[in-house]
């Protein structure tokens, strides 16, 4: 009796319009970095491929991108470990003990505050702690920022999953023998597994991202990332959209990376902020 | 006498073993420590210094700071200057428009999704993307899209025989291109909390009103909407706190032109604390918008307390 329904057609056309909205700007960008420049402006589908952008882009002698890259990867692993032990420990001071609310509350409160206002508040005085400590235009200076940036989600993922730990296996650590540094270390540490790698992987990627700390902490490659790189380059020479293309793809690749092998625990740390909030 | 038995007694413990002891018994602070000591030194001490820059002259000469009180002079500057009102007034357009936009197609979209048994993980894992990409790379992937010349757009207009105009370069364009760039960037977070807020609820509710005859539309309108509430108010919130952060594509894209067409006011207080090196007047406007973005954190605690109690 029941007719034949055309809504989930209907339903799967549109979510696969928003799916083509989504990829049809990083499918062009690939396309566009795989091209000669010839093919770029014909503007024709059918091209040659080639990687002639991004070995010039690599090149060292032709730009500065590797040192770049190396930079963006100790800006970002430096921050993830640096969020992670901090984050960690408060994470399970937070929720072992019991805390007077008021100071729970001052804690959590300011890094509620943190997470929501513009990075672009910190930028005069953190640019004036960079000058007093001379760490100006040094990847230091832009882990400094980056700290700040991804204390708030790290600390909240990781909050989120010692409450899930029931205090009775602590205690049973504590009875037979261990110190409290031993029961953290081996019992509850490697509990929460899954949190630190999402809180890690997180603090990875949006260390990764930023734009605005690198951008004013840096002024050389000294100790600038790639996204200031790529800024620069871009208003330098914006008829290179080969180089331009390739770059911007380079830099995606942690983010595709992530989406593909960790997604779950990405989605968990990105709405997690949300609902603590 | 078996002297060799002189070992330290239960009632006198070692040295390292009170040290053990004190460690244990005062653990809870050792870890929290170190939170505490980077939030004073990289939030309480820059917050107190931002609150002495805005009222202060600060130059750096011969690699020294120098401090000039200066009192309310930045806010007479402000109160003057001709592109704060314009920065202000395209930074509330822009942020209205986003959170109206966005809250209206990830609604769609999460409701969409929850529906379909097929093809969840694709959506689900397509639209993650726009959320961990480089700022600075979609700004970048949506210049290409955007040119004149070579751009997508303009060559897939010119296929069915139509002219593109300049898009970020044109007055009018600039700030729906930009606007456009945001909604692909940022609909997906307000559809992942939706999702999330959807997935929570109870099928029970649908399956027993569906038994009594109510139709899908009466469902959504009487069912699913009013528990999405709380959610609903969660995310528009945050989006909305978030919205005011914008500045590397716009940055990127029209550095805030053509003229000020798009000029928002995170991009101006860069311009004005690196391109002008004024860092007083820069940190007066950067706590003009901290206080207002708390005003907005205020609000927003408060309702969420209110609709989850």
């Amino acid at each position: 009796m029941r007719k034949i329904s055309f809504e989930p057609i209907f339903r799967h056309g549109l979510l696969m319009l928003v799916v083509l909205f989504t990829l049809v700007p990083i499918l062009f960008t690939f396309a566009t970095s795989l091209k000669y420049f010839r093919d770029i402006i014909s503007g024709s589908l059918a091209f040659t491929p080639t990687l002639v952008n991004y070995q010039r882009l690599l090149d060292p002698s032709q730009s500065n991108f590797l040192r770049l890259t190396f930079n963006s990867l100790i800006v970002a692993a430096g921050t993830m470990v640096i969020v992670l032990v901090i984050a960690s420990l408060a994470a399970y001071s937070l929720s072992r003990f019991r805390w007077r609310p008021l100071w729970s509350g001052l804690l959590l409160g300011t890094i509620l505050f943190i997470h929501m206002l513009p990075p672009v508040t910190f930028l005069g005085p953190f640019y004036l702690i960079a000058r007093a400590l001379n760490i100006y235009d040094t990847v230091l200076a832009v882990i400094m920022g980056h700290i700040v940036l991804n204390l708030p989600t790290a600390t909240w993922i990781l909050l989120d999953f010692f409450a899930e730990i029931p205090k009775e296996l602590e205690e049973a650590a504590m009875v037979d023998g261990a110190s409290r540094f031993e029961s953290l270390t081996r019992v509850l540490l490697p509990m929460i597994q899954p949190g630190i790698a999402a809180a890690g992987a997180l603090a990875f990627i949006f260390s990764w991202r930023d734009f605005l700390f690198s951008l004013s902490l840096t002024s050389t490659p000294r100790g600038m990332t790639i996204p200031v790189g790529i800024s620069s380059f871009v208003q330098e020479y914006s008829i290179r959209y080969g180089e331009m293309a390739a770059g911007a793809f380079f830099a995606m690749i942690p983010a595709l990376l992530l989406v593909a092998f960790a997604q779950r625990f990405i989605i968990k740390g990105l709405t997690l902020g949300a609902l603590k909030g | 006498m078996n002297l060799s038995s002189s070992a330290p007694t239960p009632r006198s413990p070692g040295l390292a073993s009170r040290i053990g002891n004190f460690i244990d018994r005062t653990f809870q602070y050792w870890t929290i420590a170190p939170l505490v000591i980077t939030l004073l030194l990289l939030v309480a001490y820059p917050s107190v210094q931002l609150l002495r820059m805005s009222v202060s002259e600060v130059d750096i000469v011969k690699g020294q700071t120098v401090w000039t009180f200066v009192g309310a002079k930045h806010l007479e500057t402000a109160l003057q200057d001709p592109v704060v009102p314009v920065a202000f007034k395209n930074t509330l357009v822009f942020v209205i428009a986003v959170v109206i936009i966005e809250t209206i197609l990830s609604l769609l979209i999460s409701i969409l999704v929850s529906r379909s048994r097929h093809l969840v993980g694709l959506y689900r894992t397509v639209l993650l993307i726009p959320l961990l990409v480089p700022p600075i790379a979609i700004g970048t992937m949506w210049r290409l899209m955007y040119d004149y010349n070579y751009g997508f757009i303009n060559q897939a207009l010119a296929l069915i025989g139509i002219a593109g105009p300049t898009w970020t370069a044109s007055p009018k364009l600039a700030m729906p291109s930009i606007i456009l760039v945001d909604l692909w960037h940022w609909t997906s977070f307000m559809f992942l909390i939706i999702l999330a807020g959807l997935e929570s609820q109870p099928v029970e509710l649908n399956e027993a009103a569906r038994v009594d005859g109510a139709t899908e539309t009466q469902i959504l309108r009487y069912i699913t909407l009013p528990l999405l509430r709380p959610t609903l108010v969660t995310a528009v919130m945050l989006r909305t706190i978030f919205a005011f952060k914008v500045f590397d594509e716009i940055f990127l894209l029209t550095g805030g032109g053509p003229g000020t067409a798009t000029e928002v006011i995170s991009l101006y207080i860069y311009k004005v604390f690196s391109g002008q090196f004024r860092l007083g007047y820069a940190s007066f406007l950067a706590l003009a918008l901290a206080l207002i973005i708390s005003v907005f954190v205020i609000f927003y605690r408060r309702l969420a307390q209110r609709t989850t109690a």
